[in-house]
Parts: structure tokens; C-alpha cells; sequence
């Protein structure tokens, strides 16, 4: 659920350009909303450079709980195709 | 007789009309009156054909019917047992389709107000669907193409045949159980109605619309329409349209950032200089205001030299009048006058003294005149003239009287010239000389 946390930075962070933009705060609430506005464009742009991508699988063990594990070309390839398209 | 007679000729008919009198006994088996505009016939169709029927029976529904004729021999009557009913004019896959969406729908499965919005920024994207098809494949491209930072969890799922639907409906719970999913993508690539029929299940209709996650359905070609669609959260008209859905585009996110960034830091310059610019003003104003009070303050030294100049004129010439008043009133001055006055004295004293000299003088005449008169009178010139004066000794008492004295004692006797010491020797108290 990182996603959310990223959203909620985005829109905190358009939020506080709309107000700094509007300019109706006083100087000093300006800067405070500032700092907070490039913390929270360094944490965005942290968590982008930050993020691996990576494929995972969903699969059921032997004992029946379901684990992840990661994707492989062989994935797609070993079983035949159950599925036309 | 008749029953096997039945049975045997008319093993195979096929009837046309619409279901009345439609009955469901816990039996499982059906009972219904087929018929049309001029006749009818009873109908029975047994469990073991009913659950094999893809669609609901309802009342006043057309269908097409194949069955045996047979009699029901407790009543005498004779009835059609059915084995196979299509709905008429359309597929029964179709009438069940309609069935179920009617049913699900009326329990709000498909409400506008349940449907959850995609998240913006998803860091995690699951997926049900085959493992092994091409839609796979393509929803890892895209996904990747467009936001290769994103994570996906696959869920492997057989996509139809027996079972399938029920692994669907359990795939979409384990994704939301792992917590960690933002979307999920359910669907499969294109496929006759059967092969899809799956995502019209019940079960994986409910699963999607009862998932916390949003799910994005993809199911075979944008002309095909699934319950699951209905129940997704967003319909994607094919898996590659999903994942574009789903998947933000990385580098449009970057410069996005960049561009609010940019946007943050040029507001708060501008304000700076804004304010910066409000200060100079508010200086230059306040220069203004200096200068006029330097002017006002000049003023205020004008005038009050002015009233200085005001104020020592008048003094000057109070002091002028005052000068004037005390030279008038020093010179009615008493002292003055005592002065004056004082100035007469001596002159006063030389004639008091000149006049008591004068006077004298005169007296000092009258005097000599006197003592000259005087002097004919005096006992010295008396004295001169031979006289004698007698004189007690002591006690200088003028002897007139014999008396005065005794024998014996001493008496001087003055003269005009000198004196003399003389003892009495005799007393004679005869008058006579």
C-alpha cells in the first residue's frame, strides 16, 4: 500500500504549490509550507529512484498457503497454453 | 400398456410453447403446464436435468423442449418429461447471463456508489490470469513499458473450464489478504462466450465486487461483456487497456514532480520578491513621511523662533516700559527726596552754626559787658578795693558773724592779692565797729 502514501505526498504537494501559487499566506506560513513542499518532492522522488521492479508469483506450497515467489520467463513458457488469445 | 406404447412411439418429440404453472418442490425436480395459443401439456422435468440447465425456468418464459411422452398413471394423465430446454430466440448461456445479472444487480453488486476509484500511484499491481496466456505477457509489458518501477504479484489461475471460476474468486481474496497490493487486473484474452463464461460466475462476480483492492476486469475483446466487468471497479476493453489504466507513466510522474517542485520553488521567489519589493516601498514611503516631518519640523523651529522673536520683542519692551516705570518711580523716590533733603542739611548746619556763632559772639559781648559790670560787683573787686573776706578753716564758710568763730581757731583771710592765715585771738559780739 506504498502507493498511498506517494498519492497522498502528490496531492499534498500540488495542495501546497496551489496555495503558495494563490499567495495569500503570510511570509512566514508561505516558507513553512515551502519546506514542507520540497521535503515532500524529495521523499517522491527518493521513493521513485528508490522502487525495484520486480514480478512476483502467487503460489499455493505443498502444504496448501500461498507464497511468493519470483516470476521467471519459464512461468509464461514451461505449461502449455491452457488459454488461446 | 399405454404408457409403454407411449414411451416407445413417442421417445423423442420436441415442443415449443411457454412455461405457466411453474412449480419447485424441495424434490428438486419441476413441474410446469407447457403451452401455446391453442393447447397445452404437462411438463415434468426431473433433478438430474434441472441442475444441468444452464438458465432459470420462469414463469411465461418461450421455450424450445425435447423430451419423451409418458403417462402419470396415479392421475391417468398423460404429461412430457423434458430432458433438454433452450430458451427460444436466444442461447441459454445468454437467458442465464441476464438472469444473474438481474439477480445481482437488484442486490446492488454492480451500485455506481460501491465502485472504489484506481489508486494514482500504484507500487504494487496483482494480477489474475492465466500464467500461460498472451494476456499475461502483455500486462507485464505494458505495466513495465509505461512505469518500470512497479511491482507485480501474479496470481496463476486456469482461466475456464471446470473449477476455473472458483480459483479466480479465490486468487482475488489471497491478493487482498497479502495487504501489500494498490490494484488488481482480473481477466483473460479473447475467447468464445464459453471460454469466458467464467467471469460470469457468481462466485467471481461477488469475489471482485466484495474485494478491498480495486480491481481492473479485462476480459477477451472490447465486445465482449462479462459480470465480472459489471462488478470491477473499472472495465478495461482488453488486458494491454488495463494495464494502461492502471500504470501511471514514470517519466510523466518525474516531470510532474519536477514541475510542481519547480512551481513550489518559483511561488515562494516570487513572493519573496513580492514582499521584498512591498518593504522597498514601505522605505520609500517612510521617506516621504521623514521628509515631511523634517518640513513640519521646520515649520515648528519657524514658528517658534517667530514666537521667540514675539516673546523677546514684547519682553523688550515690557523692559522698556519697566525701565521707564522705574526710572519714573525712582525718580519720585523717597530716598531721593530724603537726599535731596540731606543735601540742605549741612547748608542748614553752617547757618545754625553761623548763627549760634553770631549769636555767640554776641553773648560772648554781652558777657564781657556783664563780667565788666559784673567785675565792679565782685567781692575781688572789692578785694581791690582793700576789702578782706573771712573764711572758716576749714570749711571756707564767708565769716559774717563773729560768732561764727571761737578763739583759737584758724580763719583765712582772702585779699585781693594772696592770703592770710590768721588765729583769732579775741571774739567781740558788739556790732559796732
Amino acid at each position: 500500500m506504498a502507493g498511498v502514501k506517494f498519492e497522498q505526498a502528490m496531492a499534498r504537494l500540488e495542495a501546497i504549490v496551489g496555495e503558495l501559487e494563490n499567495g495569500d499566506l503570510p511570509l512566514d506560513e508561505s516558507l513553512k509550507i515551502f519546506e514542507e513542499g520540497i521535503r515532500l518532492s524529495r521523499n517522491c522522488l527518493k521513493v521513485l529512484e528508490d522502487a525495484e521492479r520486480k514480478v512476483e508469483v502467487l503460489v499455493q506450497d505443498t502444504n496448501g498457503k500461498k507464497q511468493l515467489r519470483a516470476f521467471t520467463s519459464d512461468d509464461i513458457d514451461v505449461q502449455g497454453s491452457a488459454e488461446d488469445s | 400398456m399405454v404408457r409403454a406404447s407411449l414411451e416407445t412411439d413417442f421417445a423423442e418429440v420436441w415442443l415449443e410453447g411457454e412455461i405457466s404453472n411453474l412449480r419447485a418442490p424441495g424434490s428438486g425436480h419441476l413441474y410446469c403446464t407447457l403451452k401455446d395459443q391453442t393447447s397445452q401439456i404437462r411438463a415434468v422435468i426431473f433433478r438430474s436435468a434441472a441442475v444441468r440447465l444452464r438458465f432459470g425456468l420462469e414463469e411465461g418464459l418461450q421455450v424450445v423442449a425435447k423430451g419423451r411422452l409418458s403417462v402419470y398413471e396415479p392421475r391417468g394423465e398423460y404429461q412430457v418429461i423434458l430432458d433438454h430446454l433452450e430458451p427460444k430466440g436466444r442461447g441459454a448461456l445468454q437467458l442465464a447471463f441476464e438472469q444473474l445479472k438481474r439477480r445481482l444487480e437488484a442486490e446492488g453488486l454492480f451500485d455506481v456508489e460501491g465502485k472504489q476509484s484506481l489508486p494514482a500511484f500504484p507500487r504494487t499491481v496483482g494480477i489474475v490470469t492465466s500464467p500461460t496466456g498472451a494476456a499475461v505477457r502483455d500486462l507485464i509489458t505494458v505495466l513495465h513499458r509505461r512505469c518500470p518501477i512497479l511491482s507485480i504479484i501474479i496470481a496463476p489461475v486456469p482461466v475456464q473450464g471446470a473449477g476455473s471460476a472458483e480459483q479466480i474468486a479465490a486468487a482475488i481474496q489471497a491478493l487482498n489478504r497479502l495487504g501489500v497490493v494498490d490494484v488488481i487486473i482480473v481477466g483473460r484474452g479473447g475467447g468464445s462466450s464459453e471460454d469466458l463464461w467464467s467471469f460470469n460466475e457468481e462466485t467471481v462476480v461477488r469475489a471482485i465486487a466484495a474485494s478491498r483492492v480495486p480491481i481492473v476486469s479485462a476480459v477477451g475483446h472490447e465486445t465482449d461483456v462479462t459480470l465480472a466487468d459489471f462488478a470491477a471497479d473499472v472495465r478495461a476493453a482488453t488486458p494491454s487497456a488495463a494495464a494502461e489504466l492502471v500504470a501511471p507513466v514514470l517519466t510523466e510522474i518525474v516531470e510532474r514532480l519536477g514541475m510542481l517542485t519547480a512551481r513550489c520553488q518559483q511561488a515562494m521567489t516570487s513572493q519573496c520578491l513580492e514582499q521584498h519589493q512591498r518593504l522597498d516601498l514601505l522605505l520609500a514611503h517612510m521617506g516621504n513621511i521623514r521628509f515631511r516631518i523634517l518640513k513640519e519640523a521646520q515649520r515648528v523651529d519657524g514658528a517658534v523662533a517667530g514666537m521667540r522673536e514675539a516673546v523677546r520683542a514684547h519682553l523688550k519692551q515690557a523692559m522698556v516700559n519697566a525701565q521707564t516705570w522705574t526710572h519714573a518711580l525712582r525718580s519720585k523716590s523717597p530716598v531721593l527726596h530724603v537726599r535731596q533733603d540731606l543735601l540742605i542739611v549741612p547748608q542748614l548746619r553752617s547757618r545754625v552754626i553761623a548763627a549760634m556763632n553770631h549769636s555767640l559772639k554776641r553773648k560772648t559781648q554781652h558777657t564781657h559787658a556783664y563780667l565788666g559790670r559784673l567785675k565792679g560787683l565782685s567781692p575781688l573787686a572789692i578785694l581791690d578795693r582793700g576789702y578782706g573776706i573771712l573764711e572758716t578753716m576749714p570749711g571756707g564758710q564767708i565769716i559774717r558773724d563773729a560768732g561764727q568763730v571761737s578763739v583759737g581757731e584758724e580763719i583765712l583771710a582772702r585779699l585781693a592779692r594772696g592770703q592770710i592765715r590768721c588765729t583769732v585771738e579775741e571774739v567781740r559780739l558788739d556790732p559796732s565797729v
